[in-house]
């Protein structure tokens, strides 16, 4: 009896040692020896998150952008992502070989953003969109992140540390209650940064095909 | 039964089901409580999802309630809030039945079950202030999982004790899946968390690792005890014994071989070689051999018993978990395959799948196991049939109108998705009434979920009067005569 049930737990057990070995072990040896690749203008493709992309990055994941927003973009002729304009090419894993955590997402209830830098590099885009999405998006069901700006009525000042060139004037029709213009947060700020230097367009050769 | 397993039982005695029921009674119905409170606050948090996804406005601009972060809070509530405890009651309940021993060290498991519920309360809070670890279905932050993971070990052991004092030397199936459950879970929550948020892989291998937990953990986790579930009660409520040994044997091994496969088809299309993605499909076309065996077992015993369901709730219940179980297997392993994939891979499509599966088959089967034990544990009834039958009602259709409206509408979103001439705000608004849709169908659970929350409050408490015989589904309850009767005996003193 005590024979059959250890044999029931360790058959059980190598059941599961078998997938994390195939599923967890082996694509990390696979994919850890990856490295950036040489630009022939002596920087490298792809650079590791710094500064305020990287603070961003962290308001990318607290603010869970990730549960409508993916970051990968499929092969030609497998759905359309290239053909709606989301990319250039297809992701591959060199592309993610500093994301920690990976932010790959599966939904696209909004569009994927693997190279949004490249589409939209506007800071004045990114700032209403984020504000408020039905300003750039009209039926859009994106939330709306105003608390990563300051809202000013005309003739306020400016908050404190802010210099002149963060203000972002909202188009006349679209104002409300008399907010004229928008003043990024810090961590507003970042975000836009962030999502203006997502860019997966550098051609890999892995990617040719 | 033979004399070691006799030597075997520490308490060295004959153990009634009585004193089994009895040695449960604080522990599993603390488990259980806490599934009911979590999954109330589950479904509260996935309504208010759901409405923010048609309606942005609604609830708009707070920050600690934008959907990035309720989103999230709903999953990891529904699947450690409500099934974990919900599966580890059942789990102990179970097992203790089955080797006819009463609970080891009841105070460390109720501690368990305490710590637990800490466990899951900071780590929402965490999310909702912006420290998610932004892995999904592994969002708590680091703090909280170890609270997570502490009781697990307690279970285990108790389980394990259970297992090898056992008074029978016979096993029923229940306990393989019950077994298999307890050596999965914890593996699977460390090496995920050690790949993920400890940081010992990055890029894509993480993602793989992501969804290998991702997938089992309702796999090797939710899936299992609902087949021990079902297995337990089926044959219990209509006096058969289960169609074939042999096929459960099958049916165990080979869901315990192919499932913890599967994962990677969540990455199908993305940036990673294509064998990932190719075990992935190939691991979730197996899983038709034990789905099909399981559903002959489970199907068979009941056939020439089916009117049994017009009287039973635990039955109902556990039929519906059965068969939405076959249903909602075939479509998850037809949905692995990549041309399936093209359409609906990133649409609503794979959240009706997974609503079908909790909701259709885990959630059911985790009632019916509290309709028929709570009755055995407290030593009252249930204090109303009607709310029985509003709460299998609305677990039905609310489950039926929620899967249809997300599966057709992922369709449809998936096909135009992959039109690139259609402008992407058109398909924001072409799922707008399925949303819509969907937000009646969370009503619609939630209050089934109030039903049952009511008939359990009542159960629970402490009554001088009770019903005596068993509460059918046809049943007259007058929970309110109860309640005058007892206040009359309270003045006579």
């Amino acid at each position: 009896m005590i024979g059959r049930s250890i044999g029931l737990s360790v058959g059980v057990f190598l059941t599961i040692a078998a997938s994390v070995t195939g599923l967890v072990i082996i694509p990390n040896w696979q994919f850890r020896e990856l490295q950036p690749v040489k630009k022939a203008d002596g920087t490298q493709y792809p650079v590791p998150y710094f500064g305020e992309q990287l603070k961003g990055r962290g308001v990318y994941i607290d603010q869970g952008c990730i549960y409508c927003h993916s970051q990968q973009i499929r092969m030609k002729g497998y759905g359309a992502d290239i053909r709606r304009n989301w990319g250039t090419r297809r992701s591959v894993p060199r592309d993610y070989i500093f994301e920690k955590p990976h932010q790959l997402g599966t939904m696209r209830t909004g569009p994927d953003l693997a190279s949004i830098g490249s589409r939209q590099p506007s800071v004045v885009w990114h700032a209403l969109h984020l504000y408020n999405p039905q300003i750039t998006s009209p039926g859009s069901t994106m939330p709306r992140f105003n608390y990563l700006f300051t809202e000013m009525k005309s003739g306020d000042a400016l908050p404190a540390g802010a210099f002149p060139a963060d203000v972002i004037k909202i188009p006349e029709p679209l104002q409300t209650n008399g907010i004229t213009q928008l003043v990024p947060n810090d961590r507003g700020k970042a975000l836009i940064e962030y999502l203006r230097g997502l860019n997966k367009t550098f051609p890999l050769p892995e990617a040719a095909q | 039964m033979s004399e070691t397993a006799l030597e075997m039982n520490p308490q060295g005695e004959t153990v009634s089901r009585i004193e089994v029921d009895r040695s449960a009674e604080w522990v599993v119905t603390i488990y259980w409580a806490s599934a009911l409170f979590w999954l109330l606050i589950a479904t509260l948090a996935g309504l208010i999802s759901s409405v923010k996804l048609h309606s942005p406005d609604f609830l708009g601009g707070i920050e600690w309630l934008t959907f990035g972060r309720i989103r999230p809070v709903h999953w990891d509530t529904a699947i450690y809030g409500f099934g974990g405890t919900a599966a580890s009651g059942t789990l102990l309940w179970l097992q203790a039945r089955l080797c006819q021993t009463r609970i080891p060290f009841p105070a460390l498991l109720i501690a368990g079950g305490v710590i637990f519920n800490v466990g899951v309360l900071l780590g929402s809070i965490g999310v909702l202030m912006g420290q998610s670890t932004g892995v999904e279905t592994l969002e708590f932050p680091l703090y909280a999982m170890p609270l997570l993971v502490i009781p697990y070990v307690f279970i285990v052991i108790a389980n394990f004790r259970m297992y090898f004092t056992r008074r029978s030397s016979h096993t029923y199936v229940s306990q393989w899946y019950l077994m298999a459950v307890t050596i999965w879970f914890p593996i699977l929550v460390l090496a995920a968390e050690a790949c993920t948020n400890l940081g010992a892989v990055d890029g894509v291998a993480q993602a793989v690792a992501n969804w290998w937990y991702g997938h089992n953990v309702v796999g090797l986790f939710a899936t299992p005890t609902g087949i021990a579930a079902a297995y337990y009660l089926i044959p219990k409520v209509i006096g058969k014994p289960i169609h074939s040994y042999h096929l459960s044997l099958l049916g165990f091994w080979s869901n315990a071989i192919f499932y913890n496969w599967a994962g990677t088809h969540h990455l199908t299309g993305g940036p990673l070689p294509a064998w990932t993605i190719t075990v992935g499909v190939v691991g979730s076309m197996m899983m038709f051999i034990p789905v099909i065996t399981i559903g002959i077992n489970h199907h068979m015993t009941m056939l020439g018993s089916f009117h049994h369901l017009k009287t039973s709730p635990t039955l109902r219940f556990a039929v519906m978990g059965s068969m939405v179980y076959t249903l909602s297997s075939f479509q998850g392993s037809l949905e692995s395959l990549r041309s399936h994939q093209e359409i609906t891979h990133f649409t609503h499509y794979t959240i009706g799948h997974v609503h079908f599966g909790m909701y259709g088959f885990f959630a059911p089967l985790m009632f019916a196991m509290m309709y028929y034990a709570m009755p055995r544990l407290t030593g009252n009834e249930w204090s109303s049939a009607r709310l029985i039958r509003i709460h299998f009602w609305c677990t039905l259709l609310g489950t039926a109108l929620y899967a249809g409206a997300m599966c057709w509408a992922g369709i449809r979103q998936g096909q135009m998705m992959n039109d690139p001439a259609i402008p992407f705000l058109n398909i924001v608004a072409f799922t707008k009434p399925y949303l819509i849709l969907r937000t009646v169908a969370g009503l619609i659970l939630l209050s089934g979920t109030v039903a049952f929350l009511i008939n359990f409050i009542r159960i629970v408490q402490p009554h001088k009067l009770r019903f005596v015989t068993p509460t059918l589904l046809n049943t007259e309850r007058d929970y309110k005569m109860l309640l005058d009767k007892e206040k009359e005996l309270n003045n006579d003193r």
